[in-house]
This record gives C-alpha cells, sequence and structure tokens, in this order.
C-alpha cells in the first residue's frame, strides 16, 4: 500500500550526531524519488540538551512541516518528553532508553555502535533502519556511506558498512511490527537538488554577482558567510570575518562604493550595531544588501530559535530619512530570487535592500529542481566619469548617474554630511531641502519595481490569510486543505507595498494574518500604508514555526 | 604634479586660524605632488572631527564617513580596487576612541593604506573634551577634577601588534611631515603615522611651543627594523621621539590575501562578471 507521507522526528542531545542522521537520510530519501522536507529546531549549546530533526517525506512536494510525528527515533533519555505533544497515541516510539513507554520499540542501537568500535556508528545504524522502513534499497545506502567516509580511510567505510548492515536487521525488525512505508516514487525529484535556506541566499547571491561579504558570526546567519567562503576562490570573492558588525557594514559600504557588490549578513543583533552605517547608506546612496536572519530577542533571546520579529527593525533602521527595500522571501527559491533583485534593485535605486528570512527558513531542506532557480540578469548601473563628473546631479527620478573612484577620469566623493550636487559639505537650507526631496524621490521608481504579492485561490474568498516570508508554505498548505473557502496572499516584498495593496486585501469576506512575532508587524504596516485592519491575527512567538497542521486548526477557527 | 594640483579653490575652510590640520593639509599636498599621483588614483577615507573635514579641502577622490569607522570603509574600498591609493585620515577621537576596535584589527589585517592620525590630543569639534590622548589630569567641562584615564598609546600598541609601518609627526613641521607621508604612501601594507598638533582653541597645554621644546628626531643611525627598540622609543616621555620608529618584515596585505585576486588578477572588482551557470553547477556539487 502506497502511504500519503510519513514524519520522522529524530531527537537526542547536540553532537550526538543527528544531522549525520538527517543529512544522510534526505539525501538517500531524495534520491529514492521521493520528495523530501527537513528541519531542525536545537538548543544554544554544544553539547547535551536536547534537540530534534523532522523529516517529512511524501509522493507530493512538500515545503512545510507538520507538528504530528509518526516515527519518533529517540536518541537520548527525555527525547520523548521534548517532543511533547507532538508524540501521540500512534506515534511509534523507537529507541534505546524507553522500556518504560507502553508500546515503544526497545533498541540497543549504543552497544551495537560500541560493538562496531565507537558510539558514532549509532548514527548510520539509525539511518539505515529507516532507510529499510521507507523501502530504499541497500545499495544505495552503500554507496552514499562510503563516498561520504572515502576520505577517511578503509577501516572506516568497513565499519560504516557493518553498521549498515545491524541498520538493516533492525529494520527488517521493525517491518516485522507493521513500521513500513511505500511512496509512489518521482523519477525528477531523483535528479534534484538538496538545498537549505542558507545555501538559496548565498548562492542566490554569487549569481547575483556578489563579490564582497564582511561579516560577523551569528546565528542563524552564519551559513551565508560560511557557503560563500567555500566558493570564494571558484568565483572570487572577497571574505573578511570583521571584528564587529559595524567593521563589518562599513567595509561593505567603502567595497561598494569603489563598484564591488558587496554582501553584509546578520541577525538582529548584529544588525541593530550596523545601523548607523544604513543611515550612511542612505545619505551617500551607496548601494548595499543587507540579509537578516531572524531570531527571537529582545537581546540575545532565543539565539538558536525562529521568529519574525525584526520588521520593524529593517523598516525604521537608521536615524533620518531615506527610501529603503524590504523582500521577505518564503522558499527558497523565492530566496535565490529575492537576493538577486536585492543586488539589482540597491544598485538601480542606490539605496539598502534587506532580505529579512529566519532561522526556520535558513535551516530547511528539500528538494528543489535546478531550474526553479532562476538568476536574473545582474545589473550594475555604473557610468564611466568624466572632469567635473557630480555624484548627486538632480535628475527627475531622484537616482543620479553613479561612477565609482578609478572608472573615468571624474573624482568621487560620498559625504555622510549633507551635501551639495558634488558631493562637497554644505549647509544651504536650500540645497538640504533639493536633497531630501532627491533621496526621497527615488521612493517612486522602488515602488514601480515591487514584487507583487502572490495569491492562492480567489480574493473574495469567505477568509483571506495573508502572510509573510516563512510562514508562507505552512500557511499555504493549511489554507489548501480547507478548500476554495479560504485564500491565501504571500507578500515576498513587504516594503515598499505595491500601489494599489488594496486590491488584494479589500474584496474578501474576512482577512486573517499570520506573523512570527507577536504585536502583529506587518499588519501594522500594512495599516498604516492602506488604512486595512485585520478581522483576525494568528501570532506565534515561542520560538518555534508555525506547522501546517496547526496553522489549518487556527484557520478552521476563524472560519 | 605640483602641491597646487590638489587645491580645491573654492574651499571654505572650517579650520580656526592657526590650527595644526592647515599644515597638515599642505604637507598631504605635497606628499602627493612628490609622489606624482594623479588626483583621480587617489583616495581619502575620514571619519568625523575637525581633521576629518580635511577630504572637503583637497582634491582626490573623497569617503567622508562615520565617527570612527573611516578604516573599516577604507579597507573595503582598498579591497574592492587595488589600483587606488588609499588614505585614511581622522582626528585622536576618532581613531582611537569611537574607532579604537577597528585601529586594533586593521593594524591585525594589514590593508596597504595609509593611516593619518591628527593627534591633538583633544576633541575639537564637540568643544574641548578630554580625548584618548588628553594628559592625566587635564581638567575639562567633562572631568571637572581632571582626566583620570591613563593616556593611550598608539605607537606603542601598533608595534605591539607588529604594524608594518610605524611613525610620529609634528604638525608644524611641514618638511618633515611630508617626508615621513611620502614614505608611508610607498610603503606597502599598513602604515599607521601619528601626528602632533597643537589645538589652539581647546588645548592651550600642548601648543606650538610646547611641541617645539617636547619633541626630538630620530637619528640616521636610528634602525626602525629593530622591534624592542622601537617599544622602547614608543615609552620614551621626557621628549618624544619623531620619524619612523619602526618597519615590521615584509608580509602580505589583506588585498594580497583575499580569494578574488591573484597573481593573474589585480583588476578592481566593479570590473568583474560573474559565470551565473557555474554558480549553479557549483550547488550541484559539480
Amino acid at each position: 500500500m502506497t502511504a500519503q507521507e510519513v514524519n520522522i522526528a529524530l531527537c537526542g542531545g547536540a553532537g550526538q550526531g543527528i544531522q549525520t542522521v538527517e543529512s544522510i537520510l534526505t539525501e538517500l530519501i531524495k534520491r529514492s524519488g521521493y520528495n523530501v522536507f527537513s528541519t531542525k529546531e536545537y538548543m544554544s549549546r554544544v553539547r547535551g540538551g536536547l534537540n530534534s530533526t523532522t523529516i517529512r517525506v511524501s509522493p507530493e512536494p512538500v515545503r512545510a512541516m507538520n507538528g504530528k510525528v509518526d516515527i519518533l527515533l529517540a536518541l537520548a533519555p527525555g527525547a520523548v518528553e521534548h517532543m511533547g505533544h507532538r508524540v501521540g497515541s500512534d506515534t511509534k516510539i523507537i529507541g534505546d532508553d524507553v522500556g518504560d513507554i507502553k508500546g515503544a520499540i526497545v533498541t540497543g542501537l549504543a552497544d551495537e555502535a560500541i560493538k562496531l568500535g565507537s558510539p558514532i556508528y549509532s548514527n548510520i545504524i539509525a539511518a539505515s533502519a529507516l532507510a529499510r522502513v521507507l523501502g530504499i534499497e541497500r545499495e544505495d545506502v552503500d554507496d552514499l556511506v562510503g563516498t561520504r567516509f572515502e576520505g577517511k580511510g578503509k577501516a572506516v567505510v568497513e565499519a560504516n558498512i557493518n553498521a549498515i548492515t545491524a541498520g538493516y536487521a533492525l529494520g527488517e525488525e521493525l517491518v516485522s511490527k507493521g513500521i513500513s512505508y511505500r511512496f509512489e516514487t518521482d523519477s525528477k525529484v531523483k535528479g534534484q537538488l538538496l538545498l537549505n535556506g542558507s545555501q538559496a541566499i548565498a548562492y542566490g547571491a554569487m549569481a547575483a554577482g556578489c563579490d564582497f561579504i564582511s561579516a560577523y558570526p551569528m546565528s542563524p546567519s552564519t551559513g551565508v558567510l560560511i557557503h560563500l567562503a567555500a566558493q570564494s576562490h571558484r568565483f572570487g570573492i572577497a571574505v573578511e570575518q570583521a571584528e564587529d558588525e559595524i567593521s563589518a557594514i562599513n567595509m561593505c559600504l567603502g567595497a561598494s562604493y569603489a563598484g564591488a557588490r558587496a554582501l553584509a549578513s546578520t541577525s538582529g543583533g548584529g544588525f541593530a550595531l550596523m545601523e548607523e552605517g544604513i543611515s550612511l547608506a542612505g545619505i551617500t546612496e551607496t548601494p548595499i544588501v543587507v540579509h537578516i536572519a531572524q531570531r527571537p530577542g529582545p537581546a540575545t533571546g532565543l539565539p538558536t530559535r525562529t521568529g519574525q520579529e525584526d520588521l520593524e527593525l529593517a523598516l525604521h533602521a537608521g536615524h533620518g530619512e531615506f527610501p529603503r527595500i524590504i523582500y521577505a522571501p518564503g522558499t527558497l527559491d523565492d530566496a535565490f530570487e529575492a537576493v538577486g533583485a536585492a543586488f539589482n534593485n540597491a544598485e538601480k535605486h542606490q539605496v539598502p535592500a534587506f532580505v529579512l528570512t529566519d532561522q526556520y527558513l535558513m535551516d530547511s531542506y528539500h528538494n528543489i529542481g535546478r531550474w526553479d532557480l532562476k538568476p536574473q540578469t545582474i545589473e550594475n548601473h555604473l557610468i564611466k566619469t568624466t572632469p567635473g563628473y557630480k555624484r548627486y546631479e538632480q535628475t527627475e527620478s531622484g537616482v543620479s548617474p553613479r561612477g565609482v573612484p578609478g572608472y573615468g577620469t571624474g573624482l568621487v566623493y560620498a559625504d555622510s554630511d549633507e551635501h551639495d550636487v558634488e558631493g562637497r559639505i554644505t549647509e544651504s537650507a536650500k540645497v538640504r531641502d533639493e536633497m531630501v526631496e532627491k533621496r526621497l524621490r527615488k521612493a517612486r521608481g522602488i515602488r514601480k519595481d515591487v514584487m507583487e504579492p502572490v495569491v492562492d485561490g480567489e480574493l473574495d474568498a469567505k477568509l483571506l490569510v495573508v502572510c509573510w516570508g516563512s510562514t508562507y508554505p505552512a500557511a499555504l498548505e493549511a489554507s489548501r486543505s480547507l478548500g476554495p473557502t479560504v485564500s491565501i496572499v504571500y507578500f515576498k516584498q513587504v516594503y515598499p507595498l505595491p500601489e494599489d495593496a488594496m486590491k488584494y486585501l479589500g474584496s474578501a469576506k474576512r482577512t486573517l494574518i499570520v506573523e512570527g512575532n507577536a504585536t502583529s508587524q506587518f499588519g501594522r504596516l500594512i495599516r498604516a500604508e492602506t488604512g486595512h485592519v485585520f478581522d483576525h491575527k494568528v501570532l506565534k512567538y515561542d520560538g518555534h514555526p508555525f506547522t501546517a497542521d496547526m496553522l489549518k486548526l487556527k484557520l478552521m477557527e476563524a472560519i | 604634479m605640483e602641491a597646487a594640483d590638489y587645491d580645491i579653490a573654492s574651499a571654505d575652510i572650517a579650520w580656526c586660524p592657526g590650527c595644526g590640520n592647515f599644515a597638515i593639509l599642505q604637507a598631504l599636498k605635497a606628499a602627493c605632488a612628490e609622489i606624482k599621483k594623479d588626483p583621480k588614483d587617489i583616495m581619502i577615507v575620514s571619519g568625523i572631527g575637525q581633521a576629518a573635514k580635511l577630504p572637503q579641502y583637497i582634491r582626490c577622490n573623497m569617503f567622508n564617513g562615520l565617527h570612527g569607522r573611516a578604516l573599516p570603509a577604507a579597507t573595503g574600498i582598498k579591497a574592492a580596487n587595488r589600483e587606488l591609493t588609499v588614505i585614511a585620515a581622522s582626528g585622536d577621537g576618532d581613531m582611537y576612541g569611537e574607532g579604537g576596535n577597528h585601529f586594533i584589527h586593521a593594524i591585525r589585517r594589514n590593508p596597504d593604506i595609509v593611516n593619518m592620525v591628527h593627534n591633538n590630543m583633544i576633541y575639537g569639534l564637540t568643544k574641548g573634551q578630554a580625548s584618548p590622548t588628553t594628559g592625566l589630569g587635564k581638567k575639562t567641562a567633562v572631568h571637572i577634577d581632571g582626566v583620570k584615564e591613563t593616556p593611550f598609546n598608539p605607537l606603542a600598541v601598533a608595534i605591539t601588534l607588529d604594524a608594518s609601518f610605524v611613525a610620529r609627526a609634528s604638525a608644524p613641521d611641514i618638511k618633515q611631515t611630508t617626508k615621513i607621508l611620502r614614505m608611508a604612501m610607498q610603503y606597502k601594507g599598513y602604515a599607521l603615522i601619528d601626528i602632533l598638533q597643537p589645538c589652539v582653541t581647546f588645548n592651550k597645554e600642548n601648543s606650538y611651543e610646547w611641541l617645539k621644546n617636547k619633541t626630538y628626531y630620530l637619528d640616521d643611525r636610528y634602525d626602525p627594523r629593530k622591534k624592542e627598540q622601537a617599544l622602547k622609543k614608543a615609552f620614551e616621555t621626557q621628549k618624544l621621539p619623531l620619524g619612523v620608529l619602526y618597519v615590521s618584515k615584509k608580509k602580505k596585505t589583506f588585498e594580497e590575501t583575499l580569494a578574488c585576486y591573484s597573481d593573474k588578477e589585480k583588476s578592481p572588482l566593479y570590473k568583474r562578471t560573474r559565470d551565473q551557470e557555474d554558480v549553479l553547477a557549483a550547488l550541484e556539487g559539480k
């Protein structure tokens, strides 16, 4: 019998190797032609504690997580309690320390692993047992594990092969107890990429021509810096770990002023330190792309968890008044696209462009076709200067032709003081007015380049759900499961809003907004810009993502 | 090139009459002329303060950024275009106070830039508060009982961190300051020049006369390659040595270590293109 889906949770301590199981199993699932989605939640510690990874397998593409767990592999004491209400009466619990739970299947993973030479082999045993449960061919596991450990010597490969044998034996036992899933396979999936949000942002930036990044490590943004560093030689990227975020943003601005395509990447706390730099970008009209991977605050908050609390921070970042662009992609392909749009539009309009993501998007993997990632044509909007060049020449659009030092014969002045058309300091009230108006005039062009929201369903539905960023896939799945009474509007650009935003919001009977914060920041922005007030708000701020099944219940309450 | 080639005729200079900055500006123009740099190839980056207004009064590229942040911006500019001669110029409050962390790490990073610090041992633009180099006990409107913090010793810090080039100059001596600036501009790697400078309005203690009596030039026999000796010189307080105190062993500059540059590829980043298909291939592990 073929199944609709299965949700597998792996729970254990930090440093125990859950991520190894996740990475091997998801790759195997994809290679077998099943669609896969996986995500993790983890504590801010290097060893111990309890972390979990959820893997969702389906014959259909899956882009969100479900709360419900079908199989729980408990790799440490306390794992079942840790998973809380996600474990139900029909959840199959498997583990070494679950003897006192009724119906649980007790294993000897740790002992088996030690017999093979190291506790670390329990990961391969577990991954292999689950592979068997999903009907994955043994030789596929041998292939993948063999390639992965090739560099570690013959003995290690051999021990791993023995671990696979032990895992398949355990898998047989599970199958004999009825734990077995078969799905229709999709041959297209086999050759697809298995990608997470960090990669989507990093490779999106590389495809957009990014050749400079300066950043200070901060969860959950660090992955982007690491991916760019890993490819820096191949693509000629200047990568520097700065002493702090203030240095990072100022290095990026210097590089951008001189013609690099610079990316700053951080999380809320680091971004707070960058704010004066954003203001400098505003007055010097220096293009800059800032990726903010959100996590719950205030201050250190929940450092490894997820949230959507920094929209207003990005919206108001930097003192003074100047235009800006804010994207909030909710899917991997949108993240890839948004970074490209951010680079092009930051350069075209000479403003800061933000890409807001979060821990959930950064750490979530799913299979995706290479052709779903669409690089945009790289536009740099630079001119060759001539003597007498005026960096801030007045134009109708407010955008002045942009030169960089050394390209042409003109001189390029950038000044954080108010300046005249040349870029030299001034306190003339007349020039001040002209320059403020010039900078703000750019908002018109920015609005013309807005990414329209994505609509699923009819706009005059009984209930219209509005969401932004990573809540989208779960909201989409929940809304679709409820049929035509519920429609969804997903904003992948949250600022500025499209000129006719009410076109999307005005015709539904009732409207509901879903956000990963406690005060409905986007709802407030929509109200300020359009006057629209939502009838319902579904807000979550516990540091965990929305799941499709939980959101479905919330939407049903609202209907 | 002549020093006058860097003049900006219309410049409305905001410095007080008699300010040491005039001499520094004159020395910088002379040094640029001596090394025959076209204004379009020179880049001055500054922060905020009276000293940071320097690039407003000299004809070349200018990035007048944020208070304390000239060094990161200058590092970014040099990383994006190695062909530019990059100078980061600001005062003691800007470079050693607000930007103190960047000062430490710029030295470690070693970009090929000149770092001019106009050190008048006072905050000028904000009207007379203590700076990190103000002497102990000096009374200001804020420090009503006198400065209690030990003065910052930039030269000792720079030598300890093995900065590529460490010098001290005295602003009123334009000829010697020009010479030191020229050497710094021609030296490959991070070059610090701490330029002692009188503030005629807010610092009556460190006057022109004080500078004259308090300083002396290192003689021709002094070997700046000896680190311990240089450090001793940096700690001298009776009289302050002027000249090049220290040059490190040859080391790679920040730009030379970046993955965007190689022996074959040294072009500025604005000239680069990207093979997007290759990015997708990399994502596929190819």
